[in-house]
């Protein structure tokens, strides 16, 4: 007998999924966007059987043979993953009503591709962890070239499209290596069977391949090429899901993997991730700093945090299982506020380029004169990004480097001196972009009388939920950090 | 009145101008006069709930933490919302909330351009709350995030309202505005010396278990914290505070950033925010790492003394009158560490007074400067001249500020600098005596060039005859908001000279207290 409460959630985005495209067959093209409004319900739907699981004392239900669990971990990367959805969909409504085609396929696929990272959540075994993480990217291979007529859209795409396929393709090779070896599909007979064979090459070679096959998708350097020109390509809320949704999968299957199925040989994937974390920190600051367009700027930003975000995995090859929670902990915090202040971002700039008119950070100066709520938002999420208290990003900093710290010798000294060197550097093109929308003068080609006044109201709702939730966070961040001390649970196992 | 005891105080001294800012941002911008009002209203609201808290303080016991509270804020990291005051946080914390209070009405007739009251409002209140929250706070997380709160607004403050001359950088071809080079690199130095700070911070709290500082002061003074890891911490603080001190070599940012700032921006600089650096090093360093703070001593004296010498040597080479006061900063600042680095009641004490004085002396002068530069429209000192005759009113407190300055007896400047000069001849035992009395010797021959160039800078001012270009120009003497703001800083420049016990008297008890426990 299944658990239905257990699989409410994921059933009812499944459900409304299939809704979305079957109303699309019947909505006038007029009326499209009611596919976004059913989208938008389901997913608040959704949020209350999560909501009654995570009051029910019965904590752990465990389904499958162990494949398919949902405990705090789970819901509340559930929670996380549909809240994404939400905002992506309000984000998405205006932008993608003004191209006036296939808007019904665009949400059913952006709801597919959510769903795909609420099972990932669930997972604990390689196959369905595998399906989860395709089902997220499918559907954002489509998104990425949603603007047909746009050679860079359909650049977007297929360089997203063949990364893809290249990283499952290595995930899944890596995967039937360490299933050889270890004998298991679950994470925790992974973990029983790899005491005995930790030292084989073999063993070593599959944890590194599912750890590069990850990297893709988590766009940690060296293997993050794909995304500036994919982001820059994709339509900006694809853009903003993928920096975000998308991201957040990598990072959930390294988490799962790395503290679960891998949890007795950390002495492999925490070096491995010290450089990948050091790499991405160090190339994405520093390539970030020269970037003129603003979607590319958060493109490289994004890589940079990606990089700050495994900083605590390399930690946690030192601990023993007590602090270990604390850089799972770490992590996961950085994750769900990164969430909210990338997200933020990506919708200022879908608002200022509808005024604007471009992405470019040259046309957007002086945008505070004119349209000083804007900026004030942009403000309050780059510089949150930048991780200056009281905005949300610092208690992300601040996590990350306790995490680090927290047994310190000389590989984890360097690890956060490095970030905190990081961290200055990321300042300054943050900086930059708040610089030139407050302190330059607006330039000859944009007329402020000319450009459209208001922002779209889902866009606005959109805006007004993540500044809030990023000051809150900031101020108390205590509303993040009891959910992923909850969550943490899974690493001290 | 228990509750005001019970933390309810302080936390309304700390988050009244907060919730100014806020409301400010409801107030149209149209509406120039219920934005002043606003700011004004709930910046005296707080200084006078700070001088209520000055009057409940217990002076028989300023060594303990007064006043204060615990409540629980992120338990996840064991971070708490800790705060109280002792002797030393008193007068500074009294000192920010009245220095924000005069600013906002100096300001209520000299809006720098691009005008923008309302704005200028809301980050000087948002400054307000950054600064008394690091003065109450108790809490390394706290004190980090109020730390951290001063930075946007004064980014803000120097990049939209500063000075718009353009500049040639080296290195670069093309120009740019001052303010945009003066702000940013503000900002890069000080987030660069606080991120390792909070490095310093987390490394104690994972050795300590605890982020209060009451608790850490107890852990250090029973040597808790030792070898390299205390040498590393006490770096990484060091790094943080002597940034914003700022000390010599880092003090590169602060000539730009006060020339270019707006008047206010200058006077709250120079007044409070470079006092959160020498702050830290009494409040959290020097307690904390008692044993390393030793080790450290004749390293802080010795860059103090240069950037007493450097600051003096460099002020006698500036054109520019703001600039002129600007590396004046430098080296008072260097008295201040000079005194700290004696790590005695005398020296710290003298770092003390020498932070407030040097608050309301400096606070005040970049005031005179901005009001000059308001009427000359430039501060070249070479076309001044004659000022004095100019405007009598002016002049003579511009003369009188100087005096001040320069450390004349009986004025408030005289005791930072004759007390952390007497503390460096007997430095704690144990510390060379050969280093400290050279560094008063050395602080000594600094006060003779600080007198030189303000005496200079006077007489190339303020007196003489005033030049062609400026005598048959008529200028308008201070008018009524400038007296208003700085009556009560001239008066209190001359209570402090004439009476400095009233900082020196809660200030020595508590360092009397803090230094028994640390050494």
């Amino acid at each position: 007998m299944l658990d239905y409460h257990a699989l409410a959630p994921d059933l009812i985005i499944a459900g409304t999924v299939l809704a979305v495209l079957g109303a699309d067959l019947f909505l006038p093209q007029e009326r499209k966007w009611w596919s976004a409004v059913i989208g938008i319900f389901g997913l608040t739907l959704a949020l209350i059987p999560i909501f009654t699981l995570a009051v029910d004392d019965s904590s752990l239900r465990s389904m499958f043979g162990g494949s398919y669990v949902i405990d705090d971990f789970a819901l509340v990367l559930k929670t996380f993953f549909i809240i994404t959805g939400y905002v992506v969909l309000l984000m998405s409504v205006s932008y993608i009503e003004s191209d006036r085609y296939y808007q019904g396929e665009y949400y059913f696929l952006v709801l597919a591709s959510l769903l795909g990272g609420m099972v990932m959540a669930s997972s604990r075994d390689l196959i369905t962890l595998f399906v989860g993480l395709e089902l997220v990217s499918g559907p954002a291979f489509l998104l990425a070239g949603w603007r047909k007529g746009d050679a860079k859209s359909n650049e977007a795409a297929l360089k997203f499209f063949i990364i893809g396929v290249l990283s499952a393709a290595i995930l899944l090779y890596g995967m039937s290596l360490v299933y050889g070896m270890t004998g298991g599909l679950t994470f925790e007979e992974i973990r029983a069977g790899s005491v005995t064979v930790s030292d084989e090459p073999v063993f070593v070679l599959g944890i590194l391949l599912v750890l590069v096959g990850f990297g893709f998708k988590m766009a940690a350097v060296p293997f993050h090429f794909w995304a500036p020109d994919t982001y820059e390509g994709a339509p900006t809320p694809v853009t903003a899901y993928l920096s975000v949704g998308s991201k957040a999968a990598g990072f959930v299957g390294v988490l799962l993997v790395s503290y679960l199925a891998f949890a007795e040989s950390p002495e492999i994937w925490g070096p491995a991730l010290w450089i990948l974390a050091v790499l991405s920190m160090t190339v994405g600051n520093l390539v970030a700093l020269r970037q003129e367009n603003l979607v590319r700027l958060l493109a490289y930003s994004s890589i940079a945090h990606a990089g700050f975000m495994l900083v605590p995995f390399a930690a946690a090859s030192l601990l023993d299982s007590g602090d270990l929670e604390k850089a799972f902990a770490a992590t996961l915090s950085y994750i769900l506020i990164y969430g909210m202040m990338n997200l933020g971002a990506f919708a200022v700039i879908i608002a200022g380029a509808r005024r604007v008119g471009s992405g470019q950070l040259r046309d957007w100066e002086g945008l505070g004169s004119y349209a000083p709520g804007l900026g004030l938002l942009l403000t309050l999420f780059f510089f949150s990004l930048a991780g200056i208290p009281p905005l949300a990003g610092w208690f992300a900093k601040f996590v990350m480097f306790q995490a680090v710290l927290q047994d310190a010798n000389g590989w984890t000294v360097a690890l956060a001196a490095i970030a905190a060197v990081n961290a200055v550097i990321a300042l300054y093109y943050y900086a930059k972009v708040v610089k030139g929308v407050w302190m330059d003068p607006v330039p000859d080609s944009i007329n402020p009388k000319a450009v459209p006044g208001r922002v779209a109201p889902s866009l606005g709702l959109a805006l007004g939920i993540l500044a809030f939730g990023v000051i809150l966070a900031g101020v108390y961040p205590s509303v993040i950090a009891e959910f992923t001390e909850a969550a943490s649970f899974l690493a001290g196992g | 009145m228990e509750w005001f005891d019970n933390g309810w105080g302080l936390s309304l001294v700390v988050f009244l101008p907060l919730v100014g800012a806020l409301a400010l941002l409801a107030v149209p911008k149209d509406e120039e006069d219920t934005a002043k009002w606003v700011a004004l209203l709930t910046a005296s609201a707080s200084l006078f709930f700070a001088i209520v808290a000055a009057f409940r303080f217990d002076y028989g016991d300023a060594g303990t933490f007064q006043l204060g509270t615990v409540k629980e804020w992120i338990p996840a990291i064991g971070s708490n919302f800790e705060i109280g005051i002792d002797g030393i946080s008193l007068p500074l914390l009294v000192l920010s909330t009245a220095i924000v209070v005069l600013s906002i009405v100096y300001s209520w007739d000299h809006w720098p351009e691009p005008h923008n009251p309302k704005g200028f409002l809301i980050l000087i209140l948002f400054l307000a709350t950054g600064m008394a929250g690091t003065f109450v706070a108790l809490d390394l997380v706290l004190f980090f995030v109020m730390f951290e709160l001063v930075l946007l607004p004064m980014y803000f403050m120097i990049g939209i309202w500063g000075d718009k001359t353009k500049m040639k950088l080296p290195g670069f071809n093309h120009e740019v505005e001052t303010r945009l080079y003066a702000s940013i690199k503000f900002f890069l130095f000080t987030l660069f010396g606080s991120a390792f700070m909070l490095l310093g911070f987390l490394a104690l709290n994972l050795r300590g278990g605890t982020f209060s500082i009451p608790e850490l002061t107890e852990l250090g003074a029973n040597g808790a914290f030792t070898g390299t890891f205390a040498f590393l911490v006490f770096g990484a603080l060091f790094l943080g505070f002597a940034v914003k001190v700022p000390m010599w070599p880092l003090h590169t940012w602060l000539p730009d950033a006060h020339t270019a700032a707006p008047t206010v921006g200058s006077v709250l600089l120079a007044a409070i925010l470079l006092k959160l650096g020498s702050y830290g090093f009494i409040r959290i360093s020097i307690p904390i790492l008692p044993n390393e703070a030793r080790d450290w001593a004749p390293a802080i004296a010795i860059l103090a003394v240069i950037a007493i010498i450097y600051g003096s040597l460099a002020c006698l080479a500036q054109k520019d009158m703001k600039r002129l006061i600007a590396f004046s900063s430098v080296g008072h600042m260097g008295f201040v560490m000079l005194g700290i680095a004696t790590l005695t009641p005398v020296g710290i004490t003298a770092a003390v007074i020498g932070m407030v004085a040097h608050g309301v002396i400096t606070g005040m002068l970049f005031f005179l400067a901005g009001s000059m530069q308001h009427r000359y429209h430039t501060r070249e000192m070479a076309r001044l001249g004659g000022n004095l005759k100019l405007m009598p009113v002016l002049g003579g407190i511009f003369g009188f500020t100087a005096m001040a300055s320069l450390g004349l007896p009986g004025l408030a400047g005289f005791w930072g600098e004759f007390m952390a000069l007497l503390g460096s001849y007997e430095p704690l035992a144990g510390l060379s005596l050969g280093v400290f009395r050279t560094a008063m010797v050395v602080g000594a021959i600094g006060t003779v060039l600080t007198a030189g160039y303000l005496l200079w800078m006077l007489q190339r001012v303020n007196l003489g005859e005033p030049s062609e270009e400026w005598a048959t120009h008529e200028f308008h003497d201070a008018d009524r908001f400038e007296l208003v703001a700085w009556v009560p800083m001239l008066v209190s420049i001359l209570a402090i000279g004439i009476y400095p016990k009233i900082i020196t008297g809660p200030a020595n008890d508590a360092v009397k207290a803090m230094i028994e426990t640390a050494f």
